[in-house]
């Protein structure tokens, strides 16, 4: 089995800032917005470097992506950015009048996504986010799984015309994506080679499903890993070719099971080749405080909890 | 001077295409699209600096958002008056497979429409974000915006406002259509907002009322007063004082007609009472 490397770790949004102040140096139409989160967006140096073109609009979501809506007219590409609670429930229909269904060009840059940003606590903490941006139409959704990755993703999404929904988090993670990868948004990347089953997995939880899948591997069980970075569009020709090999599937994401990455493969499964899936996600459940390694444990998201669930999954066959 | 007779004439035209329009779907709101139907007018013809072509980005040259989306009837009328597209597909108004949907939108590419709206509250922050990237793109147009009285009860506007002079952005003429009246009633009733104009005051904006809103000569030196006073350091907003259905003596003084079409009988009244000028469509 391929084996990856852990080169430090790192915050995916530091993966995103570091992609937007590369953006701020190589396209003049890129402006950032945001809503008294810089620090925690990792936004300073944009600014530093780009002050004309970042928008401070205080505690005030909702005008941020009316802000930004209007700002595509005249060219910009705005970037917004403040956590994924206030980047989505919050302002669900700003986003879905004045940019998804008025087909505005911005990036939704969303940070401290799903339960790892512990210890805030479920306020904060939102399971519900990729759910309510698959739903809208047009709505690119992206949850890169590391530094490299988010960096990468930034890079991508502002050469991509169209609203974009970018899903990243706050704990130091393992950073194990190739620095000079390219990102390209809807086609899924194949880690390892396998035969018995399918792991796709996305955001925090491909680190997770790798470390899984070497341990299964000295149980005799032939993983094959599959990042999905994007939700949507998925990539459903990849998720087929996998499964025809292996039979059977574990979908994993730190979200719930009702309205994420899982029930978007169950669509494609039971479409074209209806095979045992298994949910390694939280089930329809509000998160709590805590630190994220102790969360990802109680609420079944770390390594065990997908080997359990290929355990439970291979036994379906 | 503007040519007032040719202004008045089109007023009246506005008047029958919405309606005609609204009564045709037996749907629509017909009694903001009539309150503000001097507005448009003027706005259109008299004081916005416009390019020959429409395009989404609309640089070198002003721009109008819609806020309060639910007042499409006058909008198109007058956008199709102006040439952005076929008088006679005014005739498709709500129905199926039209670009003239019944609230405003960009989905179906209908030129002269830059965002949607309908959904209320939403239309300060955009037109803020436009008059942002006139900023930052040099361009030293005037963004223009129209909100409802009613709609002011919605939190972002207050998020925008607030926005609006902090950042100085004084580019943008707001204007509020004060009818003074919503769905369920008289904005008094249902919500008293106290004094708008203190409101947008202490939130830092140059105020100017036009206390004869549905009178061309007072909408156009309005206009044009307010444009005098962009460019200094604060976002300009104009109170227009409106008579929700004006020019239907029926439907004035009542909140009955914000979003209830004629009948048959009702229609022919109005119609009377505005004789076509420059052609039906």
């Amino acid at each position: 089995m391929k084996k990856y490397i852990d080169t430090g770790k790192k915050d995916t949004r530091s993966g995103f800032g570091a992609g937007l102040t590369e953006l701020g140096r190589t396209n003049p139409n890129v402006v950032a917005l945001c809503a008294d989160l810089v620090g925690s967006l990792k936004m300073d140096d944009f600014i530093k470097e780009n002050p004309e073109r970042f928008f401070q609009v205080g505690i005030a979501e909702a005008n941020m992506m009316g802000l930004a809506a209007g700002m595509t007219i005249g060219g910009k590409i705005p970037f917004t950015g403040t956590f994924a609670n206030f980047s989505t429930g919050r302002v669900y229909d700003q986003i879905r009048q004045s940019i998804a269904y008025s087909g505005k060009n911005v990036k939704i840059c969303a940070s401290h996504a799903g339960i790892t940003l512990g210890e805030d606590g479920a306020t904060h903490q939102i399971l519900e986010d990729i759910g309510l941006m698959k739903m809208l139409p047009g709505m690119t959704v992206i949850n890169p799984c590391d530094f490299n990755q988010t960096k990468a993703a930034t890079l991508a999404i502002a050469e991509h015309e169209g609203p974009v929904y970018l899903r990243f988090g706050r704990p130091a993670v393992a950073n194990f994506t190739p620095e000079d990868q390219k990102f390209e948004i809807g086609k899924a990347l194949q880690l390892t080679e396998g035969t018995d089953v399918t792991i796709i997995a996305t955001g925090h939880l491909v680190w997770e499903a790798l470390l899984a899948a070497e341990a299964l591997e000295a149980k005799g069980i032939s993983a094959e890993v599959i990042n999905i970075h994007t939700i949507k569009p998925l990539d459903d020709a990849a998720i087929l070719a996998s499964v025809a090999k292996t039979g059977c599937v574990v979908t994993c994401e730190e979200h719930n099971f009702l309205g994420g990455l899982g029930e978007s493969v169950s669509r494609v499964l039971v479409k074209n080749n209806p095979v045992p899936q298994e949910f390694v996600a939280t089930n329809d459940t509000f998160g709590e405080s805590g630190t994220p390694a102790q969360l990802m444990e109680k609420y079944g998201l770390n390594n065990k909890a997908i080997e359990e669930a290929v355990v439970k999954v291979l036994k379906r066959k | 001077m503007p040519d007032t007779q040719q202004l008045n004439d089109l007023v009246i035209q506005v008047r029958r295409d919405i309606l005609r329009m609204v009564h045709k779907v037996n749907s629509g709101h017909p009694g903001g699209s009539l309150g503000c139907t001097e507005f448009f007018v003027a706005l259109y013809n008299e004081i916005m600096e416009l390019n020959e072509e429409f395009d989404m980005d609309g640089i070198g040259e002003d721009l109008f958002f819609l806020s309060n989306g639910h007042i499409s009837p006058v909008y198109y009328s007058v956008l199709a008056r102006k040439g952005y597209f076929p008088v006679e597909e005014l005739n498709t108004f709500r129905l199926i497979n039209s670009r003239l949907q019944g609230h405003p939108t960009t989905h179906e590419g209908l030129p002269g429409v830059r965002i949607a709206s309908g959904s209320l509250g939403q239309g300060m922050s955009v037109a803020l974000g436009a008059a942002e990237a006139k900023k930052l793109n040099n361009d030293n147009h005037i963004v223009y915006s129209l909100h409802g009285d009613g709609e002011l009860q919605e939190g972002q506007n207050w998020e925008a406002i607030m926005y609006a002079s902090a950042k100085k952005v004084d580019n943008i003429i707001a204007t509020v259509d004060l009818n003074g009246k919503q769905i369920d009633g008289a904005t008094d009733d249902v919500l008293p907002m106290g004094s708008v104009k203190a409101k947008f005051e202490a939130f830092g904006w140059d105020v100017l009322e036009v206390e004869q809103g549905n009178d061309l000569e007072a909408i156009i030196a309005g206009l044009k007063e307010a444009k005098t006073r962009t460019g200094k350091g604060k976002p300009v907003c104009i109170l227009l004082h409106t008579e929700m259905g004006n020019g239907v003596d029926f439907m004035m003084h009542t909140h009955a007609w914000h979003g209830k079409a004629p009948n048959d009988e009702q229609l022919a009244i109005a119609l009377e009472q505005n004789p076509e000028t420059l052609g039906d469509y």
